[in-house]
């Protein structure tokens, strides 16, 4: 314990300067998935022959490593911030889409009917009546995208892109076991954290139902 | 007030069409049934008045309006419309749901408030109590009064209600039909009802138009409809005890003479309808009934004979009995 302090006090800022990166990473990456995941699950939602194709190209990318989509980045757009945060979006939006487009979809069509019936416009259908009841799945799907962000961001250090990463790479590198351990920690701790934080959104958002993700 | 003319609608890839070339029209201030059997286009003609459904042809008039070309938001703000699973918002308060359409529609938060209150009273829900709760901790029976009152919220000239009674058992919904139909006929609302039961569209319609395949077969007072059914279809709709349903239409003070029951005979207020007389004639094995005043004492009397001279009788009898 005092060897780790010790090594804080002997490097100042280094922390905080790869965990402020780590997080801005991954809140970028993340931003950008529920902009995507959000207007694609939309733009699909009650259109199997859309959504087919679309939710399937998507979950293939589930089965791609982080590490492999971050290396994939390499040649198309070099290193450094951009190709990560491209890379760690795209891991993070099946979970966000796949929950969207189920979260719509499962809305009771009686609901949607009578909503029409009284005179609500498309868009106060979708604003007013649907994304609030598909709300606690798609915050569900929010939920796990972002604790999957903010992990795999750890790896984008291979391609240049900073974060907590850098920490455990240079700490096994150099064998410099108290920084390897601070970095391993500081990661655990962020993933643990943002886990709760969206857990404590989602339930304020639902009014205390919690959803199965 | 609403009227339609040679509509029809055939859905993409059907053979023929759901709906075909019906006429329809239900003056200002009447209930109209649509009956019939599953699939014969009930629904469909009633989607088609809110635009709900696009008509393939012909022409809808709401208001004296045709609406075919209108704008179908603002039609259907002018519409109330309640449907068989009330489609309540379940992640609103009982009044936010009610509010729905006079918030669309930009009234003030005090007037809706107000509006609310007096709307959910109405259906006999206490406002107190019921307002600030969820759909999903109503009954039944309690939902469909609400649905109803979401429907007359902004005081629609319309009503649409498609089987709104269907969802709840025999005895709710005997008392919300009783209730409800009470309500539109003093609110003076034209209305459109889509129902499976025969006894429900006798009840609440002034008229019942009998659908089978896309077509009206018989629309006319629930009086004539018992009495001279149109065709085959329609006798087997109206069922083999049509006579008895119709002495449920008139009232006993219709048919009272100021001759005397016998003291033994059995006693009944003077808005009891003729089936009900029978019944308890035949019950009490007496050849008549005494026919009680408002303050509870006898002022005349109907016998069997009477009855079933009546019901023999091939003219139509005046409707008074609710
Ligand atoms: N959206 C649709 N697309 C294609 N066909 C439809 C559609 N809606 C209804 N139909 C068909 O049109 C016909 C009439 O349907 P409708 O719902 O009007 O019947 P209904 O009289 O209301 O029946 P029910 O008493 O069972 O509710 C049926 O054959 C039905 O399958
Ligand atoms: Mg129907």
């Amino acid at each position: 314990m005092n060897e780790l302090l010790a090594w804080i006090r002997a490097h100042p800022g280094l922390l905080e300067r790869t965990a402020s990166e780590h997080l801005t990473l991954a809140g970028t990456a993340l931003a950008a998935d529920i902009a995507i995941g959000l207007a694609l699950g939309i733009a699909v939602a009650g259109r199997p022959r859309a959504a087919g194709p679309v939710v399937g190209i998507v979950n293939a990318l589930r089965t791609v490593p982080s590490i492999a989509l971050l290396v994939l980045m390499l040649p198309v757009l070099g290193t450094g911030f951009a190709p990560s945060v491209v890379a760690l979006a795209l891991y993070g939006l099946p979970a966000i889409l796949v929950n969207t487009t189920v979260g719509l979809e499962g809305v009771d069509p009686e609901i949607v009917e009578a909503a029409r019936g009284q005179g609500l416009a498309e868009r106060q259908v979708l604003w007013l009546v649907v994304l609030p009841l598909a709300l606690p799945l798609i915050l569900a799907g929010i939920r796990t995208s972002a604790v999957q962000i903010v992990s795999a961001a750890t790896l984008a250090v291979f391609i240049g892109g900073g974060g907590l990463g850098e920490l455990i790479s240079a700490g096994l590198g150099l064998l410099d076991f108290p920084q390897l351990l601070i970095g391993a920690i500081a990661v655990a701790l962020l993933a643990l954290v943002t886990e709760l934080a969206f857990a404590l959104l989602q339930r304020l958002a639902t009014g205390g139902k919690a959803a199965a993700a | 007030m609403i009227r339609l003319d040679a509509v029809s609608k055939l859905f993409p890839g059907a053979s023929r069409p759901a709906v075909d070339a019906i006429d329809l029209e239900v003056p200002a201030g009447e209930t109209c049934a649509l009956i019939g059997p599953s699939g014969c286009g009930k629904t469909t003609t009633l989607r088609m008045i809110n635009r709900l459904i696009e008509p393939s042809s012909g022409r809808v008039f709401v208001g004296g309006e045709d609406v075919t070309g209108a704008d179908p938001v603002r039609l259907r703000r002018g519409i109330g419309y309640v449907i068989q699973g009330v489609g309540l918002f379940p992640h609103r308060s009982v009044a936010d749901n009610v509010a729905t359409v006079p918030r669309l529609l930009g009234w003030t938060r005090d007037r809706i408030r107000a509006r609310v209150d007096e709307m959910l009273a109405l259906v006999g829900l206490d406002p107190a109590e019921f307002g600030p709760r969820r759909p999903a901790s109503l009954s039944g029976g309690q939902r469909q009064r609400v649905g109803v009152a979401r429907a007359l919220a902004a005081d629609p000239p319309v009503l649409l209600m498609d089987e709104p009674f269907g969802a709840v058992d025999p005895v709710v919904r005997d008392r919300l039909q009783r209730e409800v139909a009470a309500i539109l006929r003093r609110l003076g609302k034209t209305v459109v009802i889509v129902t499976h039961d025969i006894n429900e569209a006798i009840r609440m319609g002034d008229r019942i138009a009998i659908m089978r395949d896309g077509h009206v077969v018989q629309h006319d007072t629930p009086e004539r409809l018992l009495l001279a059914p149109r065709d085959a279809l329609v006798t087997e709709f109206v069922g083999p005890d049509r006579a008895l349903k119709r002495l449920s239409l008139v009232s006993l003070g219709a048919l009272a003479t100021t001759a005397q029951a016998p003291p033994d005979a059995p006693e009944l207020p003077a808005d009891a309808n003729l089936q009900t007389a029978l019944s308890v004639m035949l019950a009490a094995g007496a050849g008549a009934v005494a026919v009680l005043d408002e303050a509870g004492g006898r002022r005349g009397s109907v016998s069997l004979g009477a009855i079933r001279d009546l019901a023999a009788n091939a003219q139509p009898i005046e409707r008074s009995a609710s």
